[in-house]
């Protein structure tokens, strides 16, 4: 096989999307079910084609396969191609999009059951699952950069699927402008690298020649690499959410949950870490240590940032969403600690084991109606599939051994410790927070006894959550494939093969001997430690919640509150300096400036027009008297300067 | 025995004639009658024209058949038009007659 096969990973999605939107949607819209099943086909094969290219790549001694790029257009003597970067961080990610996406729209079909936008909810799927994939597969910064932002409105749309709901239209606005705060540093980097270079290719930036001339140039101090970098980096702040342009992902819970569970896990967030890796050498360069530095400290600040936040949601799915934040910043700090392998090992665990908490979470939904954890609770004896599979996802991300997040999250925090013990610290903390926040949800919506459902949360026509029941194995059989794989998929690195798969060599101490290590002896303290805190205040009840919250009043209204960020940004970033400042200055330039010009030509047309008006008369005479004057006037200039 | 200039200074003479009275006159007949006035005091000059300054060229006398021809089909129409605005409005007054101001 050929490897311009791997074109058809991104086509087939791409192809499901046009011919639900132009084929089935308008002539098949009593059939809704074909647009689920094509989807799902399209992204199994697409999955085979990525498995097939994942060996292919892992037997290739290079571990780089090649493909002949075609001409995209032509300007003048730019030329732009396309064409696909087929290398072992290509392979990992198409796996693990395709895999996640594919048991994601297997669970969507029960999920979105009877949901009018069916068909428009399956073309979107089909389109940010092909946009991602397109995202991965691109050779070239500006191929990469279109489905960068084909994937930024893929989200928009899915996050505003419910788009008659306020909440669910301004998440997505929401969503589509902060990223884009990002995106407009990623252009720049882009621009500056291609002034530099003359060249779009990744490969020929990424080469020594590229650092080296961009580290010789400075601007305002730092030379050109760095700011390169940090241009590709403010992109996947954007994208992966990180501090400060986090604020867009908890709201866009708004989404259906399966939406949720493919943004957090595999494409949309998992955009921005790729980045970073993908333009790695480029951060990992002596002369670029301070865009790494910052990589990493946004990392490590975000994970601590937001997993205080998640201590105190009470929407299930915030708390989903705050603990995604938390652990992309891990991976920002696995990259940032100079480990591409470690990063994106993290990404790796963390797409199935958060699918799966996403997963869970909407199957919980499905069942009692609402997402606020007050109304849940006693879930355990009613839905014990839901209730095991989600345990699995909520050990594997507080990183209990041998959960898959028990792996890669060690990884990081080793490579923390060597690199930047600081940072480390955090990162400790973080482990403390995680496992709290995780197990009180979890305490929460499956321990105690069943506190109503949507009938306690005051929703109308919520019927189905009097008698909670277990989700259909539909919805099943992707959380318990997920659930498979969030045990196992950390034990692809017990020997190093995944990182050596990346290139890089990992400390290994096999499946036993992991335990052995004070590091990992004492993470996984930390980790039991949160849980413990978790078992006391919220099963227990050792220590009541409410005491602890009153006892930390201010600490609590600032996490729960967001630490006000969204009050800074709406309130006084865009109400007060850009409303009343920026827009109010244009505003009076338009109205006076731009609009006294057209006014004072109108006025002038208005008032010479009056003038003029008086010369018609109406009497023919008078016509006939002008016309003979104006002949006159017209020979006697004739005479006079004619000829 | 009168020259050129004899004709051009009458030509001239009922051309003012004829302009004065039509734009002086209130009544649409005469105002009409002047207009042939002033049209006829053309014909003179393109009939003396060619009669004094090309001989044997009738371009001039041509000309002034036109113009009588199509002076007689405007004359048709004027009058027409005036009997027209006569019935609706029983007056042909110019003065009142000032549709196109309103």
């Amino acid at each position: 096989m050929t490897p311009g096969l791997a074109w058809l990973i991104f086509f087939l999605p791409l192809i499901s999307f046009g011919i639900i939107a132009l084929i089935l949607r308008p002539f098949f819209n009593d059939r809704p079910r074909l647009s689920g099943y094509l989807t799902i086909a399209s992204i199994a094969s697409s999955l085979g084609i990525s498995l097939w290219l994942l060996s292919t790549v892992a037997s290739e001694p290079g571990r780089r396969l090649v493909t002949e790029p075609v001409e995209w257009m032509s300007i003048g003597n730019l030329t732009v191609t396309m064409g696909l970067n087929l290398d072992a961080l290509t392979a990992i990610m198409a796996v693990v999009v395709t895999s996640v996406s594919l048991l994601v729209q297997f669970y969507s079909q029960a999920y979105m059951k009877d949901d009018p936008g069916y068909h428009r909810y399956f073309a979107f799927m089909s389109l940010f699952t092909a946009s991602m994939l397109g995202l991965i597969l691109a050779d070239n910064l500006l191929m990469l950069y279109a489905f960068w932002e084909l994937v930024g409105l893929c989200s928009y749309l899915l996050i505003g699927f419910w788009f008659h709901r306020p909440t669910a239209a301004a998440a997505a606005k929401k969503a589509f402008i902060v990223t884009r705060l990002g995106d407009f540093g990623f252009l720049m980097a882009i621009l500056l690298l291609y002034s530099q270079r003359h060249t779009f290719q990744i490969s020929e930036l990424l080469t020594n020649e590229t650092a080296v001339a961009l580290a010789g140039a400075s601007f305002l101090g730092m030379n050109l690499l760095i700011w390169a970098a940090l241009g590709i980096f403010s992109g996947a702040v954007g994208k992966s959410a990180q501090f400060p342009l986090h604020t867009w992902l908890p709201d866009a819970m708004e989404g259906p949950t399966p939406v949720s569970a493919l943004i957090h896990a595999a494409t949309m967030v998992a955009a921005g870490v790729y980045l970073v890796a993908r333009m790695f050498p480029l951060f990992h360069h002596p002369e670029a240590e301070a865009a790494l530095t910052a990589v990493a400290v946004v990392g490590a600040f975000t994970a601590l940032f937001a997993a205080t936040m998640g201590v105190v949601a009470n929407d299930i799915k915030r708390v989903m969403a705050y603990s995604t934040i938390s652990q992309l910043g891990y991976m920002m700090l696995g990259l940032g600690t100079g480990s591409l392998a470690a990063g994106i090992f993290h990404l790796f665990n963390h797409a199935f084991f958060k699918a799966l908490l996403f997963l869970s979470a909407g199957s919980v939904n499905h069942a009692t109606g609402p997402f606020v954890m007050r109304y849940m609770g006693g879930l355990r004896r009613l839905m014990p599939w839901t209730f095991s599979v989600m345990l699995v996802a909520g050990l594997s991300l507080a990183g209990i051994w041998p959960f898959s997040g028990f792996w890669s999250k060690d990884e990081v925090l080793a490579h923390a410790l060597k690199e930047r013990p600081i940072l480390f610290v955090l990162a400790m903390v973080t482990v403390f927070l995680t496992a709290f926040y995780i197990m009180r949800a979890m305490f929460m919506t499956f321990g105690g006894t069943y506190r109503g459902g949507a009938e306690a949360a005051g929703e109308h026509g919520a019927h189905k959550a009097t008698h909670p029941h277990e989700s259909p194995w539909v919805m099943l059989g992707p959380m318990l494939i997920l659930a498979g794989l969030a045990i196992m998929s950390g034990w692809f690195n017990l020997e190093g093969r995944f990182s050596a798969f990346l290139g890089e060599e990992a400390e290994t101490h096999g499946f036993f001997g992991s335990l052995g290590q004070p590091l990992a002896l004492g993470s996984l303290a930390v980790a039991a430690g949160g849980i413990l805190l978790a078992y006391a205040m919220y099963s227990a009840r050792w220590i009541k919640p409410e005491a602890v919250g009153r006892a930390l009043a201010p600490l609590y209204t600032l996490t729960s509150r967001k630490y006000y960020f969204d009050e800074l940004y709406e309130k006084i970033f865009v109400v007060r300096f850009l409303l009343n400042g920026v827009f109010a200055v244009l505003q009076f330039f338009d109205s006076y400036v731009v609009d006294g010009i057209v006014n004072v030509v109108g006025w002038l047309s208005l008032t010479l027009g009056r003038g003029l008006r008086r010369l018609q008369m109406g009497q023919v005479q008078g016509y006939g008297l002008a016309i003979f004057l104006g002949v006159l006037a017209i020979m006697g200039a004739f005479y006079m300067w004619g000829r | 025995m009168p020259g050129l200039s004899h004709y051009l200074a009458l030509s001239a003479i009922l051309f003012s004639i004829g302009l004065f009275g039509a734009l002086s006159k209130r009544n649409a007949v005469v105002v009409l009658m002047c207009v042939e006035l002033m049209l006829n005091a053309v014909n003179i000059a393109l009939v003396a024209f060619p009669r004094y300054l090309r001989p044997g060229l009738y371009t001039g006398q041509i000309f002034a058949i036109f113009v009588v021809t199509v002076a007689a089909a405007e004359v048709a129409v004027a009058l027409a038009i005036i009997i027209a605005i006569y019935r609706r409005r029983e007056t042909i007054d110019v003065e009142q007659i000032d549709l196109m101001k309103r």
